[in-house]
């Protein structure tokens, strides 16, 4: 390169630390690959920095949509590391399915991406010496950051859709921490990187690379990072070949996963996923959350004796399923969307939640607190917002696509909410508390 | 200015960056409590380890076994051929790389990990995972095996009808 070597504070330590070269580093280490470089990294630093945005943000809102307000997003105490709060829509009823299928499908889908960016960058983490001044070595630290954090999202989102709870620390909490740490990262390389990754996208004109086949393919001009080879391999694929490779392979990851949240025919294509699979044809065979046995729902409980109080009135209100059944009755066709990613849009029908706060002597409630049957588990309850009882379609559904509720889909009665994360569809409701205030 | 980059090593933007950085991770270490970062009964399932664990296992286990298995393949490659043939090289690559990483992604289905929970959430067992994998794995490589087959009959039939 022609180029003088620079070290930084304190020059000796550096000087010393590049001399002792742990041994073996030479013999293990030769990057054979003509294809790493500035121009593959930037391209594929460029898909991250338009993409992961995305992923963060649909993550951040699905918090909000948990309501942090009601103290009812996980984790709790958060301090500033969210979103400014604000109530969560109920229109369109696909806002959180499209929030939840973009934020787990996309970060499935630039699995890929992540690693081959990783491949791209690899030469550098086993670079001699590590450093040759502070601030290489804090800008390494801040990598520990963002590599370290991006893997453990992953990880964890993935383990998190297969309920492969193997980790045993609470994924909600280890993913919503790891992502600000994984952010902070983010913004301090994209901070750092820019001008390089601008000047590496540029290095090699696209139309060219397009038209570069396998054998004409060689190595770019040695850069200051040393990310291109010293003494690369003839080409076995081409540039044009690896972007293929790459965007091909997240298109396969689309393909296999995004039909658990689309759907309908797309469906069985997730089929190595939890989601992929067929229930059956019947009108209660979709997707169960939680079933009734591990939710601890016993029949007696949920047969003639059961009923529903209404609180939050002058005095509490008791009606048994024959009353709600007598009572206007309201169909909507609502998908149900996890926060996992996936989703099912089926016809409910019940009394509307309106009616119910109206009943209980509370007409324009502010919220709603409805309780389950269910006696343990962090979702035996939820909060909902002042428009998320009174919307239309805002149902304490009793039957599904034209019969009663099966006891899995939460018979005598659950919500359906439009919009609102699956979780806070409370199935085996026993109670409604309306806040009017 | 000069002197600050001989001692530092970089723009004092890069200071700043950095320190506005480590100062949110600070910050994101207060908030979630440095105790709930370790678990002091199972020390493998804590956050930190799992953070720790996530960077060594892509550094310095995936990418050195991927690495090398690709090595193993590309070794013949390396001799220069008597006769141009079209390398198979790829057309194992490609539905290889697709089966790792669909086994890497979709692991626990496929090694039925987790089965009270995914028991508990769905009412099913994660009994048809594996063989979905494996029928996926054998159709990627013969369908990879198929396209090689024809690409290789083609450049056959097309140096026999350059010879006569």
């Amino acid at each position: 390169m022609g180029e003088v070597t620079h070290y930084g504070f304190p020059v000796r330590l550096w000087r010393a630390l590049e001399r002792h070269r742990p041994p073996g580093v030479n013999l293990l280490l030769r990057w054979r690959s003509p294809l790493r470089g500035p121009w593959l990294t930037s391209v594929l630093g460029l898909t991250l920095l338009i993409s992961l945005p995305i992923v963060i943000v649909t993550g951040l809102l699905s918090y909000i949509a948990y309501g942090p307000q009601f103290g009812q997003a996980i984790p709790a105490d958060v301090g500033w590391l969210k979103l400014p709060t604000f109530d969560w829509p109920t229109s369109p009823a696909w806002l959180y399915r499209l929030n939840q299928g973009v934020h787990v499908g996309l970060g499935l889908v630039l699995i890929p991406v992540v690693l081959a960016k990783l491949w791209s960058v690899i030469p550098r983490l086993f670079a001699w010496p590590p450093g040759r001044s502070i601030a290489q070595l804090l800008e390494r630290l801040s990598l520990v950051m963002l590599v370290g954090g991006i893997l453990f999202e992953l990880v964890t989102g993935v383990l998190n859709i297969q309920y492969d709870y193997i980790f045993g620390f609470s994924f909600y909490t280890a993913h919503y921490f790891g992502a600000w740490v994984f952010i902070a990262g983010f913004v301090m390389h994209i901070a750092l990187k820019i001008p390089r990754m601008v000047t590496g996208v540029r290095s090699l004109p696209l139309r060219e690379v397009l038209r570069t086949d396998r054998t004409d393919t060689v190595a770019q001009p040695a850069d200051p990072d040393g990310l291109v080879a010293a003494d690369p391999s003839p080409a076995t694929v081409s540039r044009r070949g690896a972007l293929a490779l790459i965007g091909g392979s997240a298109l396969f990851m689309a393909v296999i996963t995004a039909g658990q949240n689309i759907g309908g025919w797309t469906r069985p294509f997730a089929l190595l996923l939890p989601r992929g699979r067929d229930h059956g044809d019947g009108p209660n065979d979709f997707q169960i959350n939680r079933t009734a046995f591990a939710a601890g729902i016993i029949p007696e409980t949920t047969g003639d004796s059961w009923h529903l109080t209404l609180s939050g009135g002058p005095t509490p209100v008791a009606v048994d399923r024959r009353t709600l059944e007598a009572m206007p009755q309201h169909t909507a066709r609502l998908p149900i969307a996890c926060v996992e990613g996936w989703s099912t849009t089926e016809v409910w029908s019940g009394v509307a939640l309106r009616d119910l706060a109206r009943l209980a002597g509370v007409p324009s409630p502010v919220s709603a607190r409805v309780a389950s049957l269910e006696r343990y588990g962090a979702f035996n309850h939820s909060v909902l917002q002042g428009n998320q009882v009174v919307h239309p379609d805002a149902l304490l559904a009793l039957r599904v696509n034209g019969v009663d509720l099966s006891l899995d889909h939460g018979y005598p009665a659950r919500v359906i909410v439009p919009a609102l994360p699956g979780v806070h569809n409370t199935k085996w409701v026993a109670s409604i508390d309306f806040q009017a205030v | 200015m000069s002197r600050y980059r001989a001692f530092y090593g970089a723009h004092p933007l890069h200071l700043l960056t950095m320190l506005a950085g480590f100062a949110v991770l600070g910050y994101v270490v207060a908030t979630l409590t440095p105790k709930a970062l370790w678990n002091p009964h199972v020390w493998w399932q804590s956050i930190a380890v799992w953070f720790a664990v996530a960077i060594i296992a892509h550094d310095l286990v995936l990418f050195p076994l991927y690495a090398l298995a690709d090595r193993l393949l590309t070794i013949p490659a390396d001799r220069p051929a008597r006769r141009p043939t079209r390398s198979a090289i790829n057309y194992i690559r490609l539905p290889l790389l697709a089966s790792a990483l669909t086994f890497l992604v979709f692991l626990p289905g496929i090694i039925e990990q987790g089965a009270p929970t995914y028991q508990a959430a769905t009412g099913q067992t994660q009994e048809p995972f594996l063989g979905r994998w494996l029928l996926l794995t054998a159709a990627m490589f013969g369908a990879s095996a198929v396209v090689y087959a024809v690409r290789v009959a083609r450049t056959r039939r097309r140096r026999v009808t350059d010879q006569t």
